[in-house]
């Protein structure tokens, strides 16, 4: 009887073990991990690592071509991609949650010529706590994140000076 | 007499594969509706009226119309929104814990009854033994009860 209760006690053990090792895998493969990413580029060959980014100030603006705020939005991106390029300033959208074709032909519409980079399942999402779309974040040029992690459409006001934050950092 | 029955037996599975193999071959919206989940509200694709529901129910009818199979419809669908666009997991690889587990998990708990019975049985035996050594011998039995009616 006392190999049986023993038998018990560490199947019981390993169970509760194999459930922790199941959650630390949740965490650090789908979520939860660090700040990054690498995401193949829509409409274009290659991909993008937003750590490789690192020496530029990085506007990242996560949208999808269904989400109604992100289009009153992307002229106003579009535009600060233009006048803070030189700078050192780049606008990368992801699009999450969306069909890439969708993607390609909102990009098309709004001629937007910044990077874009396509996240079909929206692996990345939880890791920079988006939950909605459009939302906008900054990353100066040591790759933290600065300024106002705007939820929402964006206002160019909110860019600008959210990009002179960065920039300043 | 067993000739009869396998062939029976054989028209019997026909019989019920047919719906399935043309479900698969020409599906219907609301079949793969109920198969899928919306990438953005994780709800059942037929009880979500997010956008990308409704784009996603668009893409699904225009594949139908295309002559797609159900199969590979919701191929195309995971390639675009990986496999949680799928209300049920794949039974495949990591996923395929989730149809085993439960399985486990009743098994392992059926088993652990079993134990805990077998256990308790072990255990309520001798004391039922106990009990009927303590039973009166039937003479002294009466005795007592003849006792007990000279106080009525």
């Amino acid at each position: 009887m006392a190999r049986v209760k023993l038998a018990g006690q560490v199947l019981a053990v390993a169970a509760v073990a194999g459930l922790l090792a199941l959650l630390v895998w949740k965490i650090t493969h789908q979520g939860g991990g660090p700040r990054d990413f690498t995401l193949s580029r829509l409409g274009a060959p290659g991909q993008v690592t937003l750590s490789k980014l690192k020496g530029k100030v990085v506007v990242l603006n996560f949208w999808a071509s269904w989400c109604q705020p992100c289009k009153g939005e992307a002229p106003r991106l579009e535009q600060a991609w233009r006048r803070f390029r030189s700078q050192g300033v780049v606008v990368l959208g992801v699009d999450a949650q969306d069909f890439s074709t969708d993607a390609r032909r909102f990009a098309r519409r709004y001629k937007l010529t910044y990077p874009l980079v396509h996240d079909g399942p929206g692996n990345t999402l939880s890791r920079f706590g988006v939950d909605g779309f459009p939302e906008t974040l900054f990353v100066d040029r040591a790759g933290k994140f600065v300024g106002d992690h705007v939820k929402g459409e964006i206002s160019a006001d909110q860019l600008t000076r959210n990009i002179e934050v960065a920039l300043s950092s | 007499m067993r000739l009869v029955a396998v062939v029976a037996a054989f028209a019997l599975a026909a019989a019920a594969a047919a719906p399935a193999l043309a479900s698969e071959r020409h599906p219907t919206l609301g079949e793969l509706e109920g198969q899928l989940m919306c990438p953005t509200c994780k709800e059942p694709l037929d009880q979500s009226t997010s956008p990308i529901a409704d784009r996603i129910r668009a893409y699904i009818s225009a594949r139908i119309a295309a002559g797609d199979t159900a199969s590979e419809i919701k191929a195309k669908l995971v390639a675009q929104f990986g496999p949680a666009v799928l209300l049920e997991p794949s039974k495949k690889g990591f996923n395929l814990l989730a149809w085993v587990l439960p399985f486990v998990g009743l098994g392992g708990g059926a088993l652990a009854l079993g134990l805990l019975a077998w256990r308790w049985t072990k255990r309520r035996a001798p004391a039922a033994d106990a009990a009927a050594a303590t039973q009166l011998d039937p003479e002294l039995d009466r005795r007592v009860d003849e006792a007990l009616a000279r106080f009525d």
